[in-house]
């Protein structure tokens, strides 16, 4: 299996390849890329899906003879994000097919390459191909985010990302040599010498630092809602349903399972704490963005930090021995991330079909795209509902989980650990709210109402590879939704290496179970209930009720109706995104995201109309890039002053460098 | 036979609640009439409007879209499955099992969310004003029920209701300051979640101080009958909630107890009829407050569930 998908990420490289092969022959590379990505992903989701039900394959070297010992391996936890990633691939290359044959080759290039990094990091069984994988993925996303590079703000964003992900890299790679101080880089080795002291907490800080910048967790999430949606469509949908998952699989690879299950409680509290946050303020900002994919990227830090959460009371469940609530937790976390893979995938994709047929990503310039577009509506709807967590959809399962594994955290024992609990615990659940107030927002805005543009009224649906795209993961987010218990058994290799611990008494088809007598969730019942009583209401209503529908114009408590050249009447009657931002921003905007709202009047006499002009700033844009800029324009400054220095001063800078490198081996060499 | 008899008790409360629910609204408003000096609607008039509203063709704007016509059944069935699991007179109900907190809060969103996507349909002014407000006192109300549950899973080991609820009537738990505190941030959050004053007034209809109202302006006929049918028997489940967490006096034990469901329908209609007088006692003695004082009475009710679930912490600690 493994033979296989070395093959895969071979074939994926030429793939990179042929785009520039053919440039100025006008062959028809997006067709061949795009299917052979589509063909690569199906081959990702086959060998995981595979390894979930099978066993894990024994571990093998990437190429036969190569240069460094590259070993690939399969386990459990590998195997179901490689199926994530295999199902978000498959929507995303089908997507492409229909709707990006004719992207430049810079675009063409490096989407295969952003696949095979991924899949790359997620098979990589040592420290070295998992960098190698890492750094190729944000490579290669970084040359997609900067496809439209025409536009400044792309370009801005292209330029933050890379800085992030250069940071990323430079947190990671220490932190993997801090992991292999025996001097041996595999996993297996690692996990022979946990790291202890000073240098698990070293590890602690930097892989937080390294795969959460990535992840997208709070602090480090300001590249996000840029670069997500500067990137293409289908593009975007693979970064945040996929690429942010491959950063949590390296956070929970490094910290829970390499570093072993040896560590304190307190291992588990950066993650809750950071967890909490991100779900908060990407919550609370999906409420007020007003351009779609913004909005979708802000909803993906508050779901990073939902699965955050899950792994960090997974750790600390471990730590203090409740195996069968650490297996919940984890379980929350692996559910959750292939859930929010699908339904944000879902999500992008239906948002980049809007944007293809009403030709706006501004909330304010569609509208009554249901009418338009049904099937992309229906599909969104289904993504929306998910991410507001609405049972029985696939997002509700997830956060049943989590908020069950919060709502017993206080089993923990300490006290300050039991705060802490409760705390993330009301937190999730606003965020959880909050995420059902952005949906809202969000399908309301773009498919209900009145069409702000002409454009949007006259969208249509994508072809029918485009909406197969949108159809199947709409359909696995129901399905998923309604077998949890399977999925978590499923999950099972996963749960093993994460906390060994397994839930298979737990989860039935029919239900999953917390614990003995605690609380239990039965998709498949409630579904049923649902239907049946909606069912009955329709039947009993429809019976006694007068049938059809009158149709008349909108009552809108009398207002008058639009004048002749306004067919879809007045943009500016309806609810604009600030609008309906506008209470969240007024009740919880000011402490976090200092909010400002402010109102233009034009002076007495002048009939021009007063203007109301409402912004917010995120924290971290003012705690730590702000402050990181000047550090930068300081640096630039002092290091300017070497272009002044005499010849001899210039030749003193290469000699004392190399003396410095020669006394560090000489004192190396004498410990 | 267990199972039989609770499709038996599962049936016979459902019935119970949907005759109820209108019921109960009317109450509360002749309660509330005869506090304030008039003499009021009798308690039926619900059931009538119910009828009569049944019997019209709905009139639906030109551009309203398949939801506004599948959103009524969407919120009513939401709110009716929610009704279902939480037990009135008797425990052991067949959907017991089904009954967790957790899921009934996610069916009260389902039920919220439908309500507010038929706001949005037409693209109406209010029907956004609404929609927005509806789900901002949501995103406040939610974390003070979760705190709540949080309680009641630490003091009862579950999130199961029908757990919790047999767990607090034995009463071995004793007279606990946090169940106070709990109860007052479920308090809170049943007013808001119901659309009744000090947050929002059932009655108005003057467009700025409205919220419920704003988004179904637009339903008429079958539609507008299921969304108030659907209101009653949220207020309902609200008032069943309570009466079953924290009132459990005399509800039937689960299996084959006739005497024991007559005393607990006696119970359960007692103790409604109290809940009825207490809330429209407080609606009557209290004003609407502006909309952007809400988060205020919601934060607060935060903060109780908050004190409720640390007071546990430490007095288990002490114990």
């Amino acid at each position: 299996m493994l033979t296989a998908l070395s093959l895969t990420l071979a074939g994926l490289v030429m793939l990179a390849v042929l785009p520039l092969l053919a440039l100025g022959r006008g062959w028809p590379v997006g067709a061949v890329v795009h299917g052979g990505s589509l063909l690569a992903a199906a081959i990702f989701a086959g060998c995981g899906l595979a390894a979930l039900l099978g066993g894990a394959p024994a571990p093998q070297a990437l190429m036969p003879g190569s240069w460094a010992p590259m070993l690939l391996a399969l386990d459990g936890l590998s195997a179901w994000f490689l199926l994530l990633l295999g199902l978000a691939g498959a929507c995303s290359a089908l997507f492409a097919l229909s709707h990006y044959g004719r992207a430049p080759a810079r675009v063409l290039s490096a989407y295969p390459l952003f696949l095979a990094g991924m899949a790359l990091t997620l098979l990589a069984a040592d420290g070295f191909t998992l960098l190698l994988g890492f750094e190729g993925m944000s490579l290669a996303s970084w040359a997609l985010v900067a496809a439209d590079h025409e536009q400044a703000e792309n370009r801005r964003a292209a330029r933050l990302y890379l800085i992030f992900a250069v940071a990323s890299g430079i947190c990671l790679v220490p932190a993997i040599g801090l992991l292999a101080a025996g001097g041996e880089i595999t996993f297996a080795a690692m996990r022979e010498a946990p790291p202890e002291g000073w240098r698990a907490a070293a590890v602690l800080a930097l892989v937080v630092a390294g795969a959460g910048a990535k992840a997208g967790l709070v602090p480090l999430h300001a590249w996000l809602p840029l670069a997500h949606p500067a990137a293409p469509s289908h593009v975007s949908a693979l970064m945040s349903g996929a690429m942010t998952k491959v950063a949590i699989y390296v956070l929970a690879r490094l910290l829970l399972d390499v570093t072993g299950p040896a560590q304190p409680i307190w291992w588990g509290v950066p993650l809750l704490v950071l967890g909490a946050a991100s779900a908060v303020l990407g919550a609370l900002r999906a409420n007020l963005e007003e351009d779609s994919k913004t909005l979708l990227a802000c909803s993906t830090i508050e779901n990073v930090g939902l699965i955050a959460i899950g792994l960090g009371l997974a750790c600390a469940f471990r730590a203090a021995d409740l195996g069968a609530l650490a297996a919940l937790a984890a379980g929350a976390a692996a559910l959750h991330a292939l859930n929010h893979a699908l339904f944000k995938s879902l999500l992008f994709l239906g948002l980049g079909e809007v944007l293809h047929g009403a030709a706006s990503r501004r909330l304010d310039r569609l509208g009554g795209l249901i009418h338009a577009m049904p099937w992309t509506a229906a599909a969104v709807l289904v993504g929306a509902g998910a991410a507001a967590s609405l049972p029985p959809l696939s997002g509700f399962a997830g956060e049943w989980l989590l908020l069950q594994a919060l709502l017993a955290a206080w089993r923990v024992g300490d006290l300050a650990f039991q705060v802490l609990a409760v705390g993330v615990a009301a937190m999730a659940a606003l965020a959880a709210a909050l995420a059902a107030a952005a949906m809202v927002r969000l399908f309301g805005m773009a498919f209900l109402g009145r069409p702000r543009t002409p454009r949007a009224a006259g969208a249509a649906d994508g072809p029918w590879p485009a909406r197969l795209a949108l159809l199947l993961p709409a359909g696995l987010t129901v399905v998923f939704g309604l077998l949890p218990g399977p999925m978590l058994s499923l999950a099972e290799g996963a749960l093993q290496a994460l906390v060994r611990q397994d839930v298979t008494e737990r989860a039935t088809i029919a239900a999953i179970r917390v614990g003995d007598g605690a609380g239990a969730y039965m998709p498949i019942g409630i579904a049923l209930l649902l239907a049946v009583l909606g069912a009955a209401i329709v039947f009993l209503v429809k019976r006694r009720a007068p049938s059809g529908v009158a149709r008349s114009p909108a009552w809108d408590c009398g207002f008058i109706a639009p004048p002749q050249h306004l067919p879809f009447g007045d943009p500016i009657t309806q609810p604009s995104a600030a609008g309906l931002g506008q209470p969240l921003r007024r009740m919880l905007g000011n402490p976090v995201l200092a909010v400002h709202e402010g109102v233009t009047m034009p002076p007495p006499g002048d009939p021009s109309p007063a203007r109301i002009e409402a912004g917010f700033a995120d924290p971290s844009d003012r705690l730590l890039l702000a402050p990181l800029a000047r550090l930068r324009d300081a640096v630039v400054v002092r290091t300017e002053r070497l272009r002044d220095l005499t010849l001899a001063q210039c030749l003193m800078l290469p000699f004392g460098t190399l003396v410095a490198l020669l006394a560090l081996i000489a004192w190396l060499e004498a410990r | 036979m267990g199972f039989l008899w609770g499709l038996l008790t599962q049936v016979v409360h459902l019935a119970l609640m949907l005759v109820a629910a209108p019921l109960v609204v009317g109450v509360i408003r002749w309660l509330k009439a005869r506090m304030m000096g008039r003499i009021g609607a009798s308690p039926l008039q619900p059931l009538r409007d119910l009828r009569k509203l049944l019997l019209k063709r709905p009139v639906l704007a030109e551009n309203a879209s398949w939801i506004s016509r599948a959103a009524p059944y969407a919120g009513a069935g939401a709110a009716l499955a929610a009704v279902a699991l939480v037990p009135s007179f008797a425990r052991g109900m067949a959907f017991a099992p089904l009954a967790d907190l957790v899921l009934i809060a996610g069916l009260l969103a389902l039920g919220r969310v439908a309500m507010a996507l038929a706001g949005l349909d037409v693209g109406t002014a209010f029907g956004g004003l609404g929609a927005a407000r509806e789900m901002s006192f949501a995103a406040l109300a939610e974390p003070a029920l979760l705190l709540a549950v949080m309680s009641f899973a630490i003091l009862a080991g579950t999130t199961g209701l029908d757990a919790i609820a047999g767990t607090f009537q034995e009463g071995a738990l004793g007279l606990r300051v946090s169940l106070g505190l709990a109860l007052v941030a479920l308090l809170a959050v049943a007013v808001a979640e119901n659309a009744r004053i000090p947050v929002d007034n059932p009655a108005t209809h003057l467009e700025l101080t409205m919220v419920h109202e704003a988004m179904i302006l637009e339903a008429s006929g079958r539609h507008l009958a299921l969304w108030e049918a659907a209101a009653a028997l949220r207020l309902t489940l609200w008032l069943a909630l309570l009466a079953a967490i924290f009132f459990p006096f005399g509800t039937a034990p689960s299996g084959f107890a006739p005497l024991g469901w007559l005393v607990g329908l006696v119970a359960w209609v007692a103790k409604i009829g109290v809940l009825c007088l207490a809330l429209a006692a407080f609606e009557s003695a209290i004003a609407k407050m502006r909309v952007f004082r809400v988060p205020e009475f919601l934060g607060a009710a935060l903060l109780l569930g908050l004190l409720g679930a640390l007071l546990l912490f430490v007095s288990t600690r002490l114990a």
